[in-house]
């Protein structure tokens, strides 16, 4: 079974960006879970949410604690909550902006990217609402073999309500701009 | 797909014809989905909107009576509002089909989940099924109409699900054939029914000496000897479906079982991988998920905990003066028949997660814990 976590803030698209890689991994024949943890529900306010995937039914429904995979939308989160909270050894980390300076750098597998020029460039949210939940997939599929990146693009444009094409090409973009530790 | 968009689907299934609800998280996205399929045409049904949950429950128990199939559903305060008019549904011996996505009742205020709000209506004369799945949530809107249109029960049907574990998490479901489904439930024909060209009263006074105390006797009766309609029914659906649903009850590895746990509705599913878990290491360990709740399916836990060394009843819901709700029915299903120890463990209230060491430390006090109640991952806070 692989988890993992996303990190965003309310109004970034963490929610959906779970469900996403849940049905591109579906798309690829895999079980999979994905639920959010909602806490006051209010744009701005911390979020997170969860995905799971395996080869067989799952029945594990806690959240996650020992992820293999977490995923920041919003870098400035690291600031008050440990994203980084019972990630695996050989775990991935990917973020939004840059990830030269993590501290956990050395610890793990990071992919970074500008999620956010990507997402205003095509688009996505405006400029003080940024929605960078599907950019930040791109970064995913780069550093991570758990889904291929036709999937992920064949899930958004099941997914998302509206500028399918926007945020495909907003994955695409992130997909070639990710930079890897 | 997620647990509240599988209702919708079932409810879409199902025919019905009128649907009157008051949104209250996290029940919302389910009327939000039935109001959009009413909107795009999807559904041809009548969407009442209302002022508020008695209202919404008055309303369909008043469509219902005209013969016509209709749904409702809600959660938490919202239920304890509709708690009157429970009552009156059930009483006039109406089958509709509710579902609760089960949340806590304040103070203090929250939005997530525990089983209190539909153990306060296990006594309002609806029966009551808790669900596990997505799929099952959506299997259960449509066999709960089977059940409840059954001439010889007669009695509305209250479909469970667990506030965001199962209504907000989205997991692979399989949607039933709609001409399946169509030819299963067929039109709701209700032998009485209001008609408009021969007006009558309903509801009205009946003196002590009257058919009050032989009406009741009647609507428990019909409950309680319906266990094995209730059975014939859903081997019926799973062979026209190909589905999985479980009896009453599901036995999980309890054939050799040493020790098991009761639980209800998803949280069982985190136990159900614990348990692998502890096999994987030697131990006896077993659990027994009950579907439904009401009518309670005694018989199904005599069977199942005969040689037990301990038995765990598993609640997400409190009572304050006495022992949980759960643990009060098992006891009283196998006193006399089966003598098991019994512990009484109290989880996840107020959306606290229900983790795997929870499970891990039920099990450990299964074999070395006295009689009392336990409270679970509960620290001074």
């Amino acid at each position: 079974m692989y988890e993992i976590r996303f990190h965003g803030r309310g109004g970034q698209g963490a929610v959906t960006a779970s469900k996403i890689l849940a049905t591109a991994a579906f798309l690829e024949s895999k079980w999979v879970t994905s639920f959010p943890f909602f806490g006051t529900e209010r744009r701005g306010a911390p979020v997170t949410a969860f995905t799971r995937v395996d080869d067989q039914r799952i029945e594990l429904r806690s959240q996650i604690y020992e992820p293999d995979a977490v995923i920041i939308l919003d870098k400035s989160l690291m600031n008050g909550v440990n994203v980084t909270e019972g990630l695996k050894n050989d775990g991935i980390i990917v973020v939004n902006g840059k990830g030269g300076n993590l501290k956990e750098a050395g610890k793990y597998r990071v992919a970074s990217v500008d999620a956010t020029s990507i997402a205003l460039r095509n688009g996505l949210g405006d400029p003080s609402h940024p929605i960078v939940n599907t950019a930040i997939l791109g970064a995913f599929a780069k550093i991570s073999n758990l889904v291929s990146l036709q999937s992920i693009k064949n899930a958004t444009s099941d997914t998302v309500p509206s500028r399918k094409k926007e945020n495909v090409n907003a994955i695409q973009e992130a997909f070639e701009e990710t930079e890897l530790n | 797909m997620t647990g509240n968009e599988a209702v919708a689907a079932g409810v879409k299934l199902s025919n019905v014809k009128v649907i009157a609800a008051y949104p209250i998280t996290p029940q919302t996205t389910i009327v939000e989905k039935l109001a959009e399929m009413v909107a795009n045409g999807e559904l041809n049904s009548k969407f009442i909107e209302v002022e508020s949950e008695h209202s919404a429950m008055s309303a369909v128990t008043a469509s219902e009576m005209t013969g016509v199939r209709s749904f409702t559903a809600s959660s938490s305060h919202g239920l304890l509002y509709m708690h009157e008019a429970l009552h009156w549904a059930a009483g006039m011996r109406l089958p509709l089909v509710m579902t609760v996505v089960n949340r806590a009742i304040g103070p203090p205020w929250s939005i997530w989940g525990e089983h209190t709000d539909s153990f306060n209506q296990k006594d309002t004369g609806w029966l009551q099924m808790y669900c596990e799945t997505n799929q099952e949530a959506m299997d259960s809107i449509l066999l709960g109409y089977k059940i409840a249109e059954n001439n010889k029960l007669l009695l509305p049907v209250m479909n469970m699900l667990d506030a965001f574990t199962l209504s907000h998490t989205s997991e692979p479901v399989e949607v039933r054939s709609h001409s399946t489904a169509a030819d299963y439930l067929g039109e709701l024909e209700l032998e009485s029914k209001m008609d408009f060209n021969n007006p009558a009263g309903y509801g009205s006074i009946v003196p002590p000496d009257g058919p009050f105390m032989e009406m009741k006797k009647d609507m428990r009766d019909s409950m309680y000897n319906a266990t094995n309609a209730i059975k014939k029914e859903i081997t019926t659906f799973n062979d026209l479906f190909n589905a999985e649903l479980p009896g009453l009850t599901e036995n999980f590895m309890m054939e050799d079982a040493d020790y098991a746990l009761i639980t209800l509705g998803a949280i069982s599913s985190t136990a159900k991988y614990t348990i692998r878990k502890l096999r994987e290491r030697g131990q006896k360990v077993g659990l027994i998920r009950l579907y439904f709740y009401r009518p309670f399916p005694g018989e199904e836990i005599v069977k199942a905990v005969k040689g037990l060394k301990g038995l765990g009843v598993v609640e997400r819901n409190l009572s304050f003066g006495q022992r949980g709700p759960t643990f009060e029915d098992v006891a009283t299903a196998i006193y006399g028949r089966v003598d098991v120890p019994m512990r009484n463990y109290v989880v996840g209230l107020g959306g606290r997660d229900v983790r795997v060491k929870d499970y891990e430390l039920m099990f450990e006090n299964l074999v070395e814990g006295n009689n009392e109640i336990e409270w679970v991952n509960v620290g001074a806070k």
